[in-house]
């Protein structure tokens, strides 16, 4: 409903302040005279006069008020969504648009298209809220002031465009999937919101194979929600985990979408890679294809890691050592994962003195709780 | 909108040029402000000299300082400007992004400020002759 006077105006104060005015006048009318048949369009109706009449006010929006009068002719009978499905998806792009810094991004994204309010945003980030506050503040001006459009990209921009919305999305979701310092894994308000939004995504743009990609990789991470941490809230691995507490449905969904995603994208292969674990019987050597073609696309020292630790299932973990140990100089030397995978090589190899030395630097660099504790239990397990 | 677009580079790297490069840089930069006031987008525009030739000015209680440079000792300097109008802040991108110097230096894309009642265009038509001479 928003979305709409948003992009008319072009100015997110005024048309959310707007719109609380009307249900201002709503919560004092509706109790007194009934409520309307059609209560959403008489909330628009209610907020399009109240905003033309604040833009009457001030003289720099005189084009902005003749297309919202001529977008919005006065009628009695308007339907209940009147927000136009395209206004969303350009809100999306603008509240993703790289001239705002990536956490103003995810701010302005889970504040005016998710339903988290400002508090909820703050208290998901681990931000105080008067700082949360002044970011969503700020990136609104700074579209306002800046004359960030309201508008779908061109074609030739779409797809650097669409990732950088992508990212925004599967931040959130990361953020609420493995909390780096609280004491809960998975933090599940942003899990569901950050799922709910790549769903209105796929709505929105039905042929973007990387929007149903995204999709299925979050549900296929999602469902193993209540099995991952177990009821002392220790992080319980993947293969150690009660799949019975698996959420079935979204492991079909995902596994489905997964399916029918184009494997040149990231997120699809990252998609077909989290179907590969879900399956009954993990097929090791396509989940090590697939790292192969993820470090093609969008090589990282993270992708060759996890290549090797599909290499280790497949070839025995002397392979996937060769491969780890290439990393150990690198970008990953500070990343607890990192010495974690090696450790546990080396106890696979029963070389448990080398492994109790990786897991004790992997828990100094480990930031979570859960995963400290985690790691506190393996090196309990050599040492007993 | 107008926008400024703030050209900003490494001076040093174009210390070394021959004649035959400075020719080259300079159509560079004729093609590309022909090409803004083909599309009614220029407003302004200017290179600067480079920044061994500022002087920087403080008043402080009547009392000028002055100051041999720019105001502040950075890495890059600002080495020219443009003003431009067009619709939004993805087209004045755009702009930017076919300047000369878009990979050889940075550039600062800033709204200007819009005073309301003041706008040059309302301006009493002696007023914008003026300014127009």
């Amino acid at each position: 409903m928003v979305a709409t006077l948003i992009r008319i105006l072009g100015d997110f104060e005024l048309a959310e302040e707007a719109v609380q005015e009307a249900f201002v006048v709503a919560l004092e009318r509706w109790p007194r005279d009934g409520a309307p048949d059609n209560p959403g369009a008489w909330i628009m109706r209610t907020a399009r006069n109240r905003a033309i009449d604040r833009v009457r006010r001030e003289r720099r929006y005189e084009d902005k008020l003749r297309e919202l009068e001529r977008l919005m002719p006065g009628e009695p009978d308007e339907p209940a969504d009147t927000s136009l499905p395209d206004d969303r998806l350009r809100l999306f792009f603008t509240c993703c648009h790289p001239a705002l810094s990536p956490e103003a991004r995810v701010a302005l994204t889970l504040r005016t298209l998710g339903g988290l309010s400002t508090p909820e945003v703050a208290r998901a980030f681990l931000t105080g809220e008067g700082a949360m506050q002044q970011r969503i503040v700020r990136a609104k001006r700074k579209i306002r002031a800046a004359g960030v459009p309201y508008e779908v990209p061109p074609d030739h921009e779409l797809p650097d465009r669409l990732r950088s919305l992508l990212t925004v999305l599967y931040l959130v979701f990361n953020e609420g999937y493995l909390a780096t310092a609280a004491d809960t894994v998975v933090r599940r308000e942003l899990c569901d919101e950050a799922i709910r939004l790549a769903r209105l995504l796929g709505v929105l743009m039905p042929d973007e194979s990387e929007v149903r990609a995204l999709l299925a990789l979050m549900l296929l991470h999602h469902s193993r929600r209540d099995a991952r941490v177990d009821d002392r809230g220790r992080l319980v691995l993947l293969d150690e985990q009660d799949r019975s507490l698996w959420h079935t449905e979204e492991i079909e969904e995902g596994t489905r979408l997964a399916a029918a995603a184009r494997l040149d994208g990231p997120y699809a292969i990252q998609a077909a890679i989290a179907a590969e674990h879900a399956a009954e019987v993990t097929d090791w050597g396509r989940v090590a294809g697939l790292y192969g073609r993820l470090a093609a696309i969008e090589p990282s020292p993270v992708v060759e890691l996890n290549r090797a630790v599909a290499v280790s299932m497949v070839a025995g973990p002397e392979a996937g050592l060769v491969l780890v140990d290439r990393l150990l100089r690198g970008r990953l030397e500070d990343y607890h994962l990192l010495h974690a995978t090696r450790a546990d090589m080396l106890r696979r190899l029963g070389r448990d003195d080398q492994a109790a030395a990786a897991y004790r630097r992997a828990r100094e660099l480990a930031a979570n709780p859960a995963e400290r504790a985690f790691l506190d239990r393996r090196l309990a397990e050599l040492s007993g | 909108m107008r926008y400024m677009l703030l050209i900003v580079g490494d001076e040093a790297q174009y210390a070394d040029r021959s004649e035959e490069e400075r020719q080259a840089a300079m159509q560079g930069w004729t093609d590309y402000t022909q090409e803004l006031i083909e599309a009614g987008a220029f407003v302004a525009g200017d290179g600067l000299q480079s920044s061994s030739t500022a002087t920087t000015l403080r008043v402080q209680n009547g009392e000028r300082l002055l100051t041999d440079g720019p105001f502040a000792d950075t890495k890059e300097q600002v080495g020219g400007f443009y003003t431009i109008e067009c619709k939004d802040l993805d087209e004045a991108i755009d702009w930017a992004a076919k300047m000369p110097s878009a990979e050889s230096g940075v550039t600062e894309i800033r709204p200007v400020m819009e005073y309301a009642g003041t706008s040059y265009d309302e301006a009493p038509a002696s007023v914008q002759e003026g300014a127009a001479s």
